[in-house]
């Protein structure tokens, strides 16, 4: 069992000739990922890692039957890139791309939402399932398979987290980046849904970090709806207050986005909070002990 | 990217908003000529970018060109939340009957882009939020139609009972939306806006963030940026992809990701040290980025010790090896350097380091207790 992707994943790389798209595709493949396709328009016919080159997502998934997608595109075609890959009948997106205009993720998620399909970030590095496949950029030497669900705001910080956990011998059903974008496709209370509903996994991690409300959402979710205990980390308590600029931001979110307002909220749902990345594990052993499960 | 009220408001005036005319004076006696020429009372407003300026003493009324020299004299004396008033804009003084609020941001909960109107605009309004929501309404944009006329008139009613004055705004608020949609903005608010006595709308005031993504789509607003207004080493960071946050602590920080880089500063508090500043050195990294920021950090008097904290993926640890070592093959460095790297290409990255003076480190509280030790020491790597 695992959440999202899994060993049969068939996965077509969007940007696949470009600097990032062709290494990230190589350690992909070297994970044991089913990388069947890439798509770059114009450059059809060429290969890359071995994966042939298409010059569109629908000739991509009707000659390899691709079923998800990973975008490396640059960030002005990223969100077209998105749309091609929904249009083309893929239901699982994955997009690294740093830098989308707003505006553009304004327009695309409620195609992706229309045609029934699921995107993960952008922004983000992608997901690994430990022992099975990752679509995305997370360093598959840091994982091991296990019990515990990792799910991240950040990027480099989840690895951090993951490393810490695979180097004190606790292993990972599934590690997501969802991106820190203020427009993601996938959710902490999306992918805590997830979690929940997955037999392997036995407790989760949430990495957070200032600005927004979604670890508040989460916090809601995780009073209302989870079972399975939840420790979290929350990055920037000593970031200095930034200059605000208008009222319309403040007045939108009624929160104020720091680090010890997700806290309080967190902690008021039943979820331990570390004080540290190396405190996550201890947080962890100390709620199974609780529990006896372990 | 802010941008000043005098950008703004020619921005909103070339989308059609009715904005009074302004000039922008740089010192008591242009600002006593643009009074002149004006005539009448005429407002003085500081240009900065920091909200709150009418309660810090930064926007004043004066009835002719004395006043507004004299007045002009103190504002550009003033500093507006640790920003020096560099820039004013003069305009002339409207008869307000009425102050109204109208906002247009993203509302990320949503995932659209939400209008806030309210009948009680001006300097309260966030008080206003706070005290009685209520008296704001909203409505979202569609991601595809953008603002539609039925839903600018909805709200526009509903804070403004006098038909002709309603049937005003929400064409107004029609053109607001397009400008946000149009100029990739983040933020576009008309705080206040405004009914003369004479029943005429007028947008007083005007508040635009452009989204730092969008800008590659509109070179001609990168011109509008103050580059007086930002520090000029977070300038040079920014010209290279790099972000970097000065303060005033000793230990130096070169991390990649910003989650990551919150959590090494808090790490750095957490063992009793304290942070010189906030460098994120991105994704997808070249060795140049290295050596710039490693420039920039040098350049910072106080900083006593140097560390790398580096979780390759996307970024190649051989690639930022590379960088430090194209830097202190040229200088030698002042400073004790800590360094840890791991991940995408960390073997590569510990060989090349290999028979460096660098220190290493394996963990991340390794790699910040070892720094804060060695700022507190002074030693020299």
């Amino acid at each position: 069992m695992s959440i999202l992707i899994d060993r049969n994943t068939r996965v077509v790389v969007q940007g696949i000739t470009g600097r990032d798209g062709a290494f990230h595709t190589g350690q992909m493949i070297e994970y044991g990922t089913q990388v069947v396709a890439g798509v770059t328009p114009g450059k059809g016919g060429l290969e890359v890692h071995g994966v042939p080159v298409f010059d569109t997502v629908e000739a991509a998934v009707e000659r390899t039957g691709a079923d998800a997608s990973i975008i490396y595109v640059p960030p002005l075609g990223a969100a077209d890139a998105i749309c091609e890959a929904v249009a083309a009948g893929i239901r699982f997106v994955v997009c690294i791309t740093e830098g989308i205009p707003v505006q553009d993720m304004l327009r695309v998620l409620p195609f992706v939402k229309e045609k029934g399909a699921r995107l993960v970030g952008p922004n983000c590095p992608g997901l690994i399932v430990p022992g099975q496949a990752k679509m995305g950029i997370l360093p598959g030497s840091i994982v091991t398979p296990g019990p515990v669900g990792v799910v991240s705001r950040s990027g480099t910080l989840t690895y951090e987290v993951v490393y810490q956990l695979t180097t004190a011998g606790i292993g990972q059903s599934a590690c997501i980046g969802i991106g820190g974008d203020p427009l993601i496709g996938t959710r902490f209370l999306d992918v805590l849904e997830l979690f929940e509903g997955d037999p392997q996994t036995e407790a989760v991690i949430l990495i957070g970090e200032i600005g927004g409300t979604d670890e508040e959402e989460a916090a809601a979710f995780v009073k209302a709806k989870m079972h399975k205990p939840v420790v979290s980390f929350i990055a920037g308590r000593t970031a200095p207050p930034g200059r605000r600029m208008g009222h319309a931001g403040a007045i939108v979110s009624g929160g104020s986005g720091t680090a010890a307002d997700k806290v309080a909220a967190l902690q008021a749902a039943g979820v331990r909070v570390a004080v540290t990345p190396a405190g996550i594990v201890d947080e962890l052993r100390a709620v199974w002990s609780a529990k006896g499960a372990r | 990217m802010n941008i000043h009220e005098h950008q703004a408001r020619d921005l909103l005036r070339g989308f059609g908003l009715p904005v009074p005319e302004h000039e922008v004076a740089k010192t008591p006696e242009e600002a006593a000529a643009a009074a002149r020429r004006f005539g009448g009372t005429v407002v003085v407003k500081a240009q900065v970018h920091a909200g709150g300026r009418g309660k810090a003493g930064g926007v004043k009324l004066a009835r002719d060109p004395d006043e507004a020299r004299r007045v002009a004299e103190r504002i550009l004396d003033l500093e507006i939340k640790g920003l020096p008033v560099r820039k004013l804009l003069v305009a002339p003084a409207a008869d307000i009957a009425h102050e109204l609020y109208a906002g247009i941001t993203l509302d990320r909960r949503a995932q659209r882009s939400v209008l806030m109107l309210s009948a009680e605009g001006g300097i309260d309004i966030e008080e206003v939020a706070r005290q009685a929501p209520e008296k704001i309404v909203r409505g979202h944009l569609d991601p595809v139609r953008g603002l539609e006329p039925y839903e600018a008139r909805r709200l526009a009613f509903r804070v403004l009972p006098e038909p002709k004055q309603a049937l005003g705004l929400s064409r107004l608020l029609l053109l607001l939306a397009r400008a946000y949609t149009a100029l990739d903005a983040s933020l576009a608010e008309i705080n206040p806006m405004v009914v003369t006595k004479s029943g005429e709308l007028l947008a007083l005031d005007a508040k635009i963030n452009l989204e730092d993504n969008g800008l590659d789509r509109h070179p001609d607003l990168e011109a509008l940026r103050d580059l007086d207004a930002e520090d000029p080493r977070e300038r040079r960071a920014r010209e290279k992809g790099l972000t970097y946050i000065q303060l005033d602590g000793d230990v130096a920080c070169v991390v990649n990701g910003a989650g990551l880089a919150m959590a090494t500063m808090d790490l750095i508090q957490h063992y009793g040290g304290r942070p010189a500043n906030f460098l994120d050195i991105g994704g997808s990294s070249n060795p140049e980025k290295v050596t710039t920021a490693l420039e920039i950090i040098q350049a910072d008097a106080n900083v006593r010790a140097i560390l790398f904290n580096i979780f390759g993926g996307i970024t190649r640890c051989d690639d930022v090896a590379r960088g430090i070592l194209s830097v202190i093959e040229k200088n030698p460095p002042r400073l004790p350097i800590v360094v840890r790297l791991i991940g995408t290409n960390d073997a590569e990255a510990r060989r090349l380091l290999q028979g460096t003076p660098l220190a290493t480190a394996v963990s991340m509280d390794e790699v910040v207790q070892k720094a804060i030790a060695a700022a507190k020491t002074g030693a020299r790597a």
